[in-house]
């Protein structure tokens, strides 16, 4: 509390970012949030803005009416006040410097965040996932695949889980000597088993190679895995990257398997660019999607010039690659990058995903991002900027993974048992440091930070609100029909994710939702069905037998709806807000936003 | 002239059929005056019927003595048919290509279809002017149903009957006629109850280099207008478009001559630019590089997004006008039958709840493209693979679809009807066994007698057995304006139409299907629920008579 200076400031403009609209309201500047209370009295909008999820404050140029303060969010809000006093508005933009910017783990959200459980509660939260009956689910340990206690203290790779799963014929020694041969000793382990054909997905980092060096024991690492699958009599070896990059890394001692070395390989780069070209292309995204009065001219050609969806295809793109050689081809593959935490971890989830429907549902979805993502050791902590900011590392890696994700939901509309805005919200709390799983770089970090007894599980609190990111159209018997996804790849069917970049710009959203229509007529017609229930049983007690529900269906008028809450137009709207975070939804259709200006 | 000149092979055996995303078919070739048909004798495969009027052109390849015909159609598809031998491949393509390129119109099928339904509808008769007058007269009576056009010699292009203000009486009117392009005189287009405002639109003034005016013009806008209010022109051409038009005799309305009105140009591009533009984009849909880069330029560089935004923005401000500014608006191009027409039926739409019905839909179509003489046949001849010099074609109706359909993504709740009734009518306006696309104008279509000789198309939409499948269940009539949004972000490419033959659309069919199926399931749940009531209140009731009897 020491660092706000000035808690509270009214008269506070704030601008709409597309159009010349503005409220009048009230701020409000707390430890763990800023909030705007708009002052009219009848709609009375609020807005929450986690300090977390601010990446960066800009106080620009004294005007007329004020001082204008920026304000740019991680989850993609833009936020324009206006505060009338040049004094305060230099006050919450100093408070907010130095707020955002928490020094240590322990200022983090997660630690002060109380859901109002007890232990007991929270230690269930955080049993919810559970990777080893993950990897039996899978069918491993199995003939062929063992769990190893090489890692059991983190000695031999800091960055990967405790518990790891490599091929029998892989005995400690040929382990260790191959993790000295990988970038920061991330050896080649199983992260996914398709058990039909027992074909292993394995993911490592770049072999230390150089130009000429070799190592007999990662040579024979990559020999175990493949001997592990009789399906298949070599492997693929794919690297995520493009081959420059690979090429220019051999210079540093590092590079990629040479293919006389290794018996029984294919080798493939997929061209999946580096973190800071992810970065600079989101950055272009953004700059473009945030111009007022876009042209479509400007549009289009920004969104090709940030190249934002060309990686959106390459990850896409490899993974296909990856699911069609486990699954028709019957081939083990092995995937890496350079430190095999980034590409490697969107290439195998994303593979996976497409190879398994379980990884569709919201509870495999979220086993998925646990095993791939967060015991995998992606760097969360530098890549969504959370701690000691070094802007080189920060990168939307598992933003593009999201993104591919939504792609697929937007092909398959059936095949997802969660809608959009699951995914939105996990994009949500990966930046809110709210919840403890993402909080670090690695396990053992999360380990050290006693995450699980200091904070809370995300999973818990998204599946205690399961019913708001449910997918209404989802049929679990899609996935008997399509258990491997093959999706387009033809670029016309890639596009703009609104909901994600322009979620908090209701201006430019769909005025009515298909979505939440249709999860209404959902849960109506769940209740609906218990309400039937009832009656029958009232009925019964008369001694009246009823008849099942298809055979009677009497002509009612069609407005006519008895039952409370029935009705879309009752409920649509209200029933989801809160749950989407502080968005309001419009209120039904006045709404009208400048759709057009006039020229002379 | 016998069609049978035309066909020199009427068929051929072991012919194969390839479309993108089916199976191959097998089967038997035949041509009949106006069809190809595909039939592969079994009763499981579905066959092929096309219409020689949907194809837009044709390519033929020879390898060996195996032919290759590429048929490409005016609804986007492209289908291949390879024909065993050189000489039957050669005379099937050149009748097809003289079959699908008849000049005359009495030719074409709609004047051979018999319908294998029972007309209870006549489409003909469903929307007639008269119908809309008494509509119009309940709200106002400011208005009058003229007959001066009756012979279609004041203008052309123009009904019979036209509405204009009370006061005007037809002699002004043929004046104004005289001074705009094609004798378009302002006439009503829409009236907006809630607050009396009106939209009327015309084609250019003919004022020329030396400016020249037209009192009865000037009287008969400003009849419109209540006293001391502005009106607002909205010229759908750039202010230099405008001006050059001058040259050429036409031009604007000067503000000194028009002093309660104030003059806003749009950019909205002509006929031929927007033929272009459709070329370009269908090139691009059909384009089978996977590269993104690739894709995202073309899609640019064929200004088809462009032209969606430009169009649902002047309609958007001409809706504005009149329910915000609480203005009368005349909406005017050059000819006053494209891009005026775009921009009148779109704010029709935004602004009027009924026009969000299937009737109201058709009503529209009716009045603001057949009535007001958007020239179908002239527009419609040809569509994005023609290969011919173009004539007049110009994707004007489709685009106005596509804007529709950009409202209806924006709205998925405030129509009747959903996506499929807008292709169904992209369909029919570039080739139909129904008349009501013909012609270029009322006047056309009652020369060639087709409410005698054809059938209407809305005969057999508004068969409740077609209904159903145009029917949105989502539907919740509300009675709003509905301002879309006209951000790049917003407007999305109309799939449906530009990648319909590109993509397998079963997952995404599945998928609505179940909606459907949710939504159906929800009112036969509360049917029940209200019986079982009704039954139990009824019980209860008896119950407690006989209570009360102890």
């Amino acid at each position: 509390m020491e660092h706000i200076r000035t808690p509270k400031v009214e008269q506070v403009k704030l601008l709409d970012r597309f159009s010349n609209k503005s409220v009048i309201g009230t701020l409000h500047l707390t430890a763990t949030h800023l909030i705007f209370v708009e002052s009219n009295s009848t709609s009375a909008q609020e807005i929450w803005i986690l300090h977390h999820h601010i990446a960066s404050v800009e106080k620009l140029s004294l005007t007329t009416s004020g001082c204008p303060l920026l304000i740019q969010c991680r989850n993609f809000r833009l936020v324009h006040f206006v505060i009338p006093r040049e004094r305060d508005c230099h006050d919450i933009y100093s408070s907010l410097l130095r707020l955002l910017r928490p020094v240590s783990y322990d200022e983090l959200y997660a630690f002060s965040y109380n859901p109002k459980q007890n232990d007991q509660q929270r230690e269930e939260g955080w049993q919810l996932i559970d990777l080893a009956a993950e990897f039996e689910r899978m069918g491993v340990p199995c003939d062929q695949w063992q769990l190893t206690d090489v890692n059991r203290e983190y000695k031999v790779c800091e960055t990967y889980p405790r518990d790891l799963y490599v091929p029998i014929t892989a005995s400690k020694p040929i382990i260790v000597g191959s993790s000295k041969f990988r970038s920061k000793g991330r050896f080649p382990v199983l992260t996914y088993f398709y058990q039909e054909k027992k074909a292993a997905v394995c993911r490592c980092s770049q072999p230390l190679s150089g130009f000429s060096a070799r190592c007999l024991e990662d040579e024979h690492m990559l020999q175990a895995i493949s001997k592990s699958n009789h399906n298949s009599r070599y492997i693929y070896v794919m690297d995520t990257r493009p081959k420059l990059n690979a090429l220019a890394n051999r210079a540093a001692g590092k590079g990629y398997e040479n293919e006389d070395n290794y018996s029984n390989i294919r080798f493939q780069f997929v061209g999946i660019e580096n973190i800071h070209v992810m970065r600079g292309s989101l950055q272009k995204l953004l700059e473009v999607v945030g111009t007022r009065s876009l042209s479509m001219t400007d549009y289009l050609v920004g969104l090709e010039n940030s190249g934002w969806l060309r990686h959106i295809k390459a990850i896409m793109d490899a993974a296909i690659f990856l699911a069609k050689a486990v699954t028709v081809e019957g081939a083990s593959v092995l995937v890496h990058c350079s430190d095999g935490w980034d590409r490697t971890a969107q290439v195998c989830a994303l593979g996976s995903l497409l190879m398994d429907p379980y990884y569709r549902t919201i509870k495999g979805f979220m086993v998925l991002i646990e095993k791939d993502w967060i015991s995998f050791g992606h760097k969360f902590a530098d890549r969504c900027d959370q701690l000691d900011p070094d802007p080189k590392e920060v990168s939307p890696i598992f933003t593009q993974f999201l993104e591919c994700v939504w792609q697929l939901t937007e092909q398959f509309p059936q095949a997802f048992e969660f809608s959009e805005w699951f995914l939105i919200q996990i994009h949500e709390h990966v930046h809110s440091c709210q919840f403890g799983n993402f909080l670090g770089n690695s396990q053992r970090q999360r380990e050290v930070l006693q995450l699980k007894e200091r904070t809370y599980s995300l999973w818990a609190h998204l599946l205690s609100e399961k019913q708001n990111y449910l997918n209404p159209v989802y049929s679990p018997s899609f996935a008997e029909s399509h258990p491997v996804l093959e999706p387009s790849t033809q670029a016309c069917h890639f596009k703009f994710w609104r909901n994600m970049y322009h979620q908090y710009d209701r201006s430019m959203h769909p005025r009515q939702s298909i979505l939440k229509q249709v999860l209404t007529f959902k849960e109506s017609n769940r209740e609906l069905e218990g309400t039937v229930q009832a009656l029958k049983t009232k009925l019964q007690k008369f001694g009246v037998s009823t008849s099942p529900l298809k055979e009677d269906a009497p002509a009612s008028t069609d407005g006519e709806r008895t039952v409370e809450g029935s009705s879309a137009t009752e409920n649509g709207y209200g029933e989801l807000t809160g749950s989407f975070g502080s968005k309001n939804e419009p209120a039904v259709v006045t709404l009208e936003f400048g759709v057009a200006r006039m020229t002379c | 002239m016998e069609f049978a000149e035309l066909i020199k092979t009427p068929r051929v055996d072991g012919v194969v059929l390839h479309r993108p995303f089916m199976p191959t078919v097998e089967g038997t070739l035949c041509l009949t005056g106006h069809h190809l048909i595909l039939s592969s004798r079994q009763d499981t495969t579905e066959e092929l019927w096309l219409l020689h009027a949907n194809i837009d052109s044709t390519e033929k390849r020879f390898v060996g003595s195996l032919g290759t015909i590429i048929v490409k159609c005016k609804d986007l598809r492209v289908i291949q048919l390879d024909i065993p031998g050189m000489e039957e491949c050669l005379n099937i393509a050149s009748s097809i290509e003289a079959l699908s390129t008849l000049d005359s119109v009495s030719l074409m099928y709609p004047f051979f279809y018999r319908p294998l339904f029972e007309v209870i509808e006549d489409g003909w008769q469903s929307f007639v002017p008269e119908e809309s007058f008494k509509d119009l007269e309940s709200m106002t009576d400011e208005w009058r149903l003229s007959e001066v056009n009756k012979d279609f010699s004041l203008c052309p292009s123009y009904p019979s009957l036209l509405t204009v203000p009370k006061d005007i009486d037809d002699e002004s009117l043929c004046k104004a006629a005289s001074f705009r392009h094609g004798g378009r005189f302002p006439v009503l287009s829409y009236y907006h109850k809630k607050n009396a405002m009106v939209m009327m639109r015309a084609a250019q003034p003919l004022t020329g280099t030396n400016g020249r005016r037209c009192k009865e013009d000037e009287k008969l806008i400003n009849a419109t207008l209540c006293a001391g209010k502005r009106g607002y022109i909205i010229d759908t051409r750039t202010i230099a478009v405008a001006q050059q038009a001058k040259a050429r005799g036409g031009g604007f309305e000067q503000e000194a001559n028009y002093p309660q009105w104030r003059r806003i140009h749009k950019a909205i591009e002509r006929s031929n630019v927007l033929q272009d533009s459709l070329i370009k984009l269908v090139e691009a849909c059909n384009d089978q590089s996977h590269s993104m880069d690739r894709w995202l330029s073309k899609l640019e560089a064929s200004n088809w997004q462009s032209n969606v935004k430009e169009i649902l923005t002047t309609a958007c401000l001409a809706a504005q006008c009149i329910d915000r500014e609480g203005a009368s608006v005349l909406v005017h191009g050059t000819e006053g039958t494209d891009s005026t027409l775009q921009v009148t039926s779109l704010a029709q739409i935004i602004l009027d709840p009924a026009c969000r019905t299937i009737r109201g839909f058709e009503a529209l179509i009716e009045r603001e493209w057949l009535q007001a003489g958007h020239p179908f046949q002239q527009r419609c001849a040809q569509s994005a693979y023609s290969n011919g010099k173009p004539r007049s074609e110009a994707p004007v109706f489709l685009l106005f679809l596509d804007c529709v359909w950009q409202i209806l993504r924006q709205f998925p709740c405030s129509f009747q009807f959903n996506e499929n009734l807008l292709i169904m009518l992209f369909e029919h306006a570039y080739a139909s066994q129904f008349g009501t696309f013909l012609g270029n104008c009322v006047a056309e279509r009652g020369k060639l007698q087709l409410s005698q000789k054809t059938v209407s198309l809305w005969s057999w939409v508004n068969r409740p057995q077609e209904l159903e499948r145009f029917l949105n269940p989502l539907y919740e009539p509300n009675n709003l304006v509905i301002w879309p949004s006209v951000a790049p972000q917003s407007l999305l490419l109309w799939e449906g139409v530009f990648l319909r033959w590109n993509r397998s659309t079963k997952c995404l069919d599945e998928a609505y299907q179940e909606m459907v199926h949710i939504i159906e399931y929800n009112k036969e749940l509360q049917n029940k629920v209200n019986s079982l009531r009704r039954q139990l209140a009824q019980l209860e009731t008896e119950d407690k008579m006989v209570a009360d009897l102890k």
